[in-house]
């Protein structure tokens, strides 16, 4: 992340030389950081929103109910935590959320595991194994049916907007699979290092 | 098919607080409670937001995103990439709001039900806003050490970048 950070910084000062938008850029750098904050601000109210949900699903035993559910595939995935424990509720919950296409959902559920997940295994500054399986299954897209790209396609006068659908999920499940099969096999390269 | 999304988030909360208040939950009480917490974590990820964000517009405001463009033609042509859906690889993985756009413009320019646009529509429904995901979940975990992630996540995009192409022309070209 480091690296990327400054690779990507760089690139866009060098690019905006090669192309002559230095303005650009230069306006870039100055407006961007508000748009993360009005970005924040908008996702704190779903953030909320589903912390809230979440606490009364988890008292009256929901999500226990719905990881138990899940468990035969999530305990499978996620060896080093525990399979009744809170980072698992959330991620369950987080897991049925991505499926819904529930995009908006999905992040404020995962982002709970997450802090769930480094509660439970005390992991200092590095990942551990879960987190990273965790996020990868987050990066690939797992929803059934993906509502935004049909309706923009709608939009666009298709005749049959879901008529890729078959398509999008073998994709998916292929991206899925190479991800996670990439993330079990180089957890042995990165230990970790901090 | 199209009603099962307006339909999913209502009936999700409705059922969440009717089973919890019929479980002898203090539904609003807890709520707040669960509610409070969600500030605390919002407020933990805005620098790692501020930091993509910051980074991922100057990086679309410099151009950058043509250069590598013509960059790449020659390897997404060895992988069965339209050279048309490159610029909607490149931004993928980093903004999820400029694919949108260029997703947009690709189906408007080419039509949605073409060979480009079909392959163009399989790589934004399959596929996520990969660094987004990795800055807001870590940098919420205070996560430094990112270790295999990105890595990880990469050749799971690339998977179905490719798969994609290779899916629509098996699919649709006949």
């Amino acid at each position: 992340m480091n690296l990327l950070f400054a690779l990507i910084i760089l690139f866009s000062l060098l690019f905006a030389i090669i192309n002559g938008r230095m303005p650009q850029l230069s306006e870039a750098a100055m407006s961007e950081s508000a748009n993360a904050v009005s970005l924040v601000l908008s996702l704190m109210g779903m953030m909320c929103l589903w912390s809230g949900l979440m606490k009364v699903a988890q008292q009256s035993r929901l999500t226990e109910k719905l990881s138990l559910l899940l468990s035969p595939i999530t305990k499978r995935l996620f060896k080093d935590l525990n399979p009744k424990g809170k980072a698992m509720e959330a991620i369950s919950m987080n897991i049925v959320a991505n499926l819904l296409g529930l995009g908006n959902a999905a992040t404020p559920l995962g982002i709970k595991a997450m802090c769930e997940m480094s509660k439970e295994t005390k992991a200092g500054s590095a990942a551990s194994n879960s987190m990273v399986m965790f996020v990868v299954l987050n990066t690939a897209a797992i929803q059934l049916i993906p509502t935004t790209t049909a309706m923009l396609r709608m939009n666009e006068g298709s005749t049959a907007p879901l008529d890729i659908l078959p398509a999008v999920w073998i994709c998916s499940i292929a991206s899925v699979t190479v991800g996670l099969i990439m993330a079990r096999f180089l957890s042995r390269f990165w230990r970790d290092r901090l | 098919m199209m009603n099962i999304g307006t339909y999913a988030v209502p009936v999700i909360v409705c059922f969440i607080l009717v089973y919890g208040y019929l479980h002898g939950v203090r539904v609003f009480d807890v709520f707040l409670e669960g509610a409070k917490e969600g500030i605390q974590v919002s407020m933990s990820i805005l620098p790692a937001l501020i930091a993509l964000v910051t980074a991922v517009g100057m990086f679309k405001a410099s151009g950058g995103l043509d250069v590598l463009s013509y960059a790449l033609a020659p390897v997404a042509n060895l992988l069965g990439i339209p050279q048309e859906v490159i610029p909607l690889v490149l931004l993928r993985p980093i903004s999820g709001s400029g694919a949108m756009v260029i997703f947009t413009d690709i189906i408007k320019t080419y039509g949605s039900d073409s060979f480009i646009g079909r392959v163009a529509s399989v790589m934004q429904g399959s596929t996520e806003t990969t660094f987004y995901t990795v800055a807001l979940y870590y940098g919420a975990a205070k996560i430094k050490n990112t270790r295999h992630t990105i890595p990880a996540a990469l050749c799971g995009d690339l998977t179905g970048f490719v798969m994609s192409a290779l899916l629509v022309r098996l699919m649709f070209l006949n």
